[in-house]
């Protein structure tokens, strides 16, 4: 399996690759739009803020190149958020691939930290990505913004409020959480990503 | 709902896991990425990584381990120790690390927080103060414990806040290796004052001092060592208890 990683301005790119290698998979890292097309699986990875990233997509015609993916791709974090249409972090215009804006959390008790940062369950998943789950499981979280319930939600958490923790939209998956470091249930996620059939 | 987090913490010197208590005698207590996955795989939620090594060599050394950590752990890790500038943090971020958390440096130079969060984000950024209370007062202390500074944990705490730290991470020379229960008074205004995660360190010795700096200390995650690397408390089974204790934790 040809698995591309989309190299680019943002943090927690190799976590990925080394996750892939531990299900016995060698991803490429690229930015380079040809082998990004050819490649069976597509990851959008990382951790990061996204007005600048957004720039450096637009800057490398990374944009046009993801937007025009075929098959399955997988953002990750801010990569799920750059696949919306909007977000409010420097209110920053993204890929529009799904039809949701990304908002900051707004916390109503004092417990309520931001960032989410930790464990939190998923639940309501209804998708390939996630066969096999017949309960809520325990993924890692680290983000301060977030996609609010919408046609695409795949899985649901709740931190202040439910909100999308994934998103699926014909050839794009997304995962609010951090797969490549939930455990054995990240794997398992990462795993049905690689057999997915669309 | 989000849950409480268990987090063992593994000192490195020269590539070996060290764990001292009030900060001097040091024991030897294994192979840090063995040890690591082997917390992993029970129920550990996080793990930090500090390295206690001074020399030069000691922190090459470290770098590569961080390097076989990121390729064998599933699980997010934080790596500190020796951190002083920015491409410290590059050096161990790039190695794989999630989080870098930085003590000394940054009471020496508050600046090197808002620097570490404007390049890489806040979310990789957790500060680490070590504080001891003496006539009713906190106060912080550089390298490990043993320079008083004359600044407030709470106030340092809160600017450490307002600069872009994600996490703080707050140990208590008092109740460091003493194994009688986490600071949760001072924890608790901690938690109460900032409005990023705070992460007990220092004290624990039994299940109930857990369940305790969550209840009391409103802590949301706590920090272990030689109760974990001994055996004295397995994680699977402190983890069970919690939930039972009505702790909301990862099972």
């Amino acid at each position: 399996m040809k698995v591309a990683i989309v190299k680019y301005n943002a943090g927690n790119i190799y976590s990925v690759a080394n996750a892939f290698r531990r299900l016995g998979v060698e991803p490429v890292v690229t930015s380079d739009a040809e082998v990004l097309m050819k490649a069976e699986r597509v990851v959008f990875p990382g951790q990061g803020e996204a007005h600048s990233t957004m720039a450096y997509l637009r800057a490398h015609k990374l944009d046009e190149v993801i937007r025009s993916l075929k098959q399955p791709v997988l953002g990750i974090c801010i990569g799920m958020q750059l696949l919306c249409r909007h977000s409010e972090e420097y209110d920053t215009d993204c890929l529009g691939i799904f039809d949701a804006d990304v908002v900051r959390f707004q916390p109503e008790r004092h417990e309520d930290k931001v960032p989410q940062m930790g464990w939190n369950e998923i639940y309501d998943t209804q998708s390939p990505l996630f066969k096999g789950f017949d309960k809520e499981e325990f993924v890692y979280f680290i983000h301060s913004f977030y996609v609010p319930l919408c046609q695409d939600t795949i899985a649901t958490t709740n931190y202040i409020q439910p909100y999308s923790s994934a998103l699926h939209k014909d050839n794009f998956f997304a995962t609010q959480f951090h797969p490549e470091k939930s455990g054995k249930v990240g794997e398992r996620i990462l795993s049905n990503f690689l057999s997915i059939d669309i | 709902m989000l849950a409480k987090r268990i987090i063992p913490c593994l000192d490195i010197k020269n590539g070996e896991t060290v764990k001292g208590t009030n900060f001097v005698n040091l024991r030897e207590a294994g192979d840090p990425v063995e040890l690591g996955k082997r917390y992993s795989e029970q129920g550990a939620d996080e793990l930090v990584y500090l390295d206690i090594t001074a020399s030069h060599e000691g922190r090459k050394t470290f770098t590569e381990m961080v390097q076989r950590i990121a390729r064998e752990i599933n699980i997010p890790f934080t790596v500190g120790g020796g951190i002083n500038e920015l491409s410290d943090v590059d050096r161990l971020l790039n190695a794989g690390a999630d989080k870098v958390s930085v003590n000394s440096a940054a009471l020496r130079r508050p600046e090197l927080i808002d620097e570490i969060a404007s390049h890489f984000g806040s979310q990789v950024c957790v500060v680490a103060i070590d504080a001891k209370e003496d006539n009713g007062g906190w106060e912080c202390y550089l390298n490990g414990g043993r320079i008083p500074t004359g600044i407030n944990l709470f106030e340092w705490a809160k600017e450490a806040n307002e600069r872009g730290a994600g996490e703080i991470l707050f140990t208590s020379m008092n109740h460091d290796g003493v194994k009688n229960g986490y600071a949760n008074t001072a924890l608790r205004q901690l938690s109460e004052t900032l409005s990023i995660p705070v992460i007990a360190s220092g004290g624990a010795g039994k299940k109930e001092h857990f369940r305790d700096t969550f209840f009391l200390g409103h802590s949301d995650a706590a920090l272990a060592a030689s109760v974990f690397h001994f055996g004295e408390i397995p994680i699977q089974e402190l983890k069970k208890w919690l939930l039972e204790e009505g702790v909301n934790v990862r099972m």
